[in-house]
């Protein structure tokens, strides 16, 4: 509890939107921190978020329509150190206009480097625009790790409550 | 929800101490802003630095100063030093609770016990300390 662990230093980074390139490099980081590689889940969630003829490659105005979902990546050079992903929705659940944070990773050897850190505020700069004032996330309880990074980034608990049961 | 006195006392004293790490403080002074009895706090502060958490620095000017590491130090960790604070999931029993209407007394309950330890212990005293600058 006590043994103190340096903070890894601040890692330079450039945060865009993810290209069909980065995302050999999105699986790779996704397995090593879940264990699993999910090449389809990622191809699929590429597609549906950033690969629509309408706005490739267009992170800032849209040409069409306006941008709502984000596949962002923070790169250093060609190397993709962390993917966060992202959506605004509105009036599900009774709830305005609000950007739902979906998953973030980032390479382990640099985790407590500020990389999700930058990450997170991209995407909330990029809510902002889409006309949200609020980010909202779901997590597994025993996903201690995820929830202090959310909890440092000054999230608490939101007014829903998820219910489920067995089918 | 309640916490009990000794474990509030070491989260006042952690986060006091936490805040600026370079810093020592009396019990005297802990105890002072926060109102609670200076024994009380002192019984406490043992019981912080038996685990590292903080340590007692002698002499003129002496106090406790913060050992841990903020970033890593949950408000699950200091709770724990002190009670229980899912005791069902414990295996804590009462009377009633094997009945089919104390079973399903559990089940609610240890809902609520799971929310509770998982807020706790994804709260680390950087982030509370965060919180507490936030609302000054």
């Amino acid at each position: 509890m006590a043994n103190s662990q340096p903070r890894q230093s601040e890692r330079k980074c450039n945060v865009r939107l993810a290209k069909a390139s980065d995302i050999p490099q999105v699986i790779a980081i996704d397995a090593e921190n879940t264990g699993l590689s999910k090449a389809e889940y990622w191809e699929d969630l590429f597609d549906r978020y950033n690969n629509r003829s309408a706005d490739m490659d267009d992170d800032t105005q849209p040409k069409s329509v306006k941008r709502y979902r984000f596949f962002l990546v923070a790169c250093d050079g060609d190397t993709v150190l962390g993917f966060i992903i992202g959506e605004v929705r509105a009036w599900e659940f009774g709830s305005p206009p609000c950007g739902w944070v979906f998953a973030i990773g980032v390479r382990n050897e640099i985790r407590q480097g500020g990389v999700g850190n930058t990450l997170l505020e991209a995407l909330n700069e990029r809510f902002r625009k889409a006309g949200a004032n609020k980010v909202r996330t779901m997590l597994a309880r025993d996903h201690t790790l995820i929830m202090s990074f959310f909890r440092s980034q000054g999230m608490m608990a939101g007014p829903f409550i998820e219910l489920e049961k067995d089918l | 929800m309640k916490l009990q006195k000794a474990t509030r006392c070491a989260l006042f004293a952690i986060m006091e101490l936490a805040a600026e790490p370079d810093r020592q403080l009396s019990a005297n002074e802990i105890a002072e802003k926060y109102g609670i009895s200076t024994n009380h706090l002192a019984k406490v502060l043992r019981s912080l630095g038996r685990v590292g958490l903080v340590e007692a620095v002698r002499g003129a000017g002496g106090g406790y100063r913060f050992s841990g590491n903020r970033r890593r130090t949950t408000l699950l960790d200091i709770i724990q030093l002190f009670e229980t604070i899912d005791p069902i999931r414990h295996g804590e029993r009462e009377d009633g609770d094997d009945t089919t209407e104390g079973k399903a007394l559990c089940q609610v309950l240890m809902e609520i016990e799971d929310t509770a330890r998982a807020t706790f212990a994804s709260i680390t005293l950087d982030t509370m300390i965060k919180l507490v600058d936030r609302g000054r």
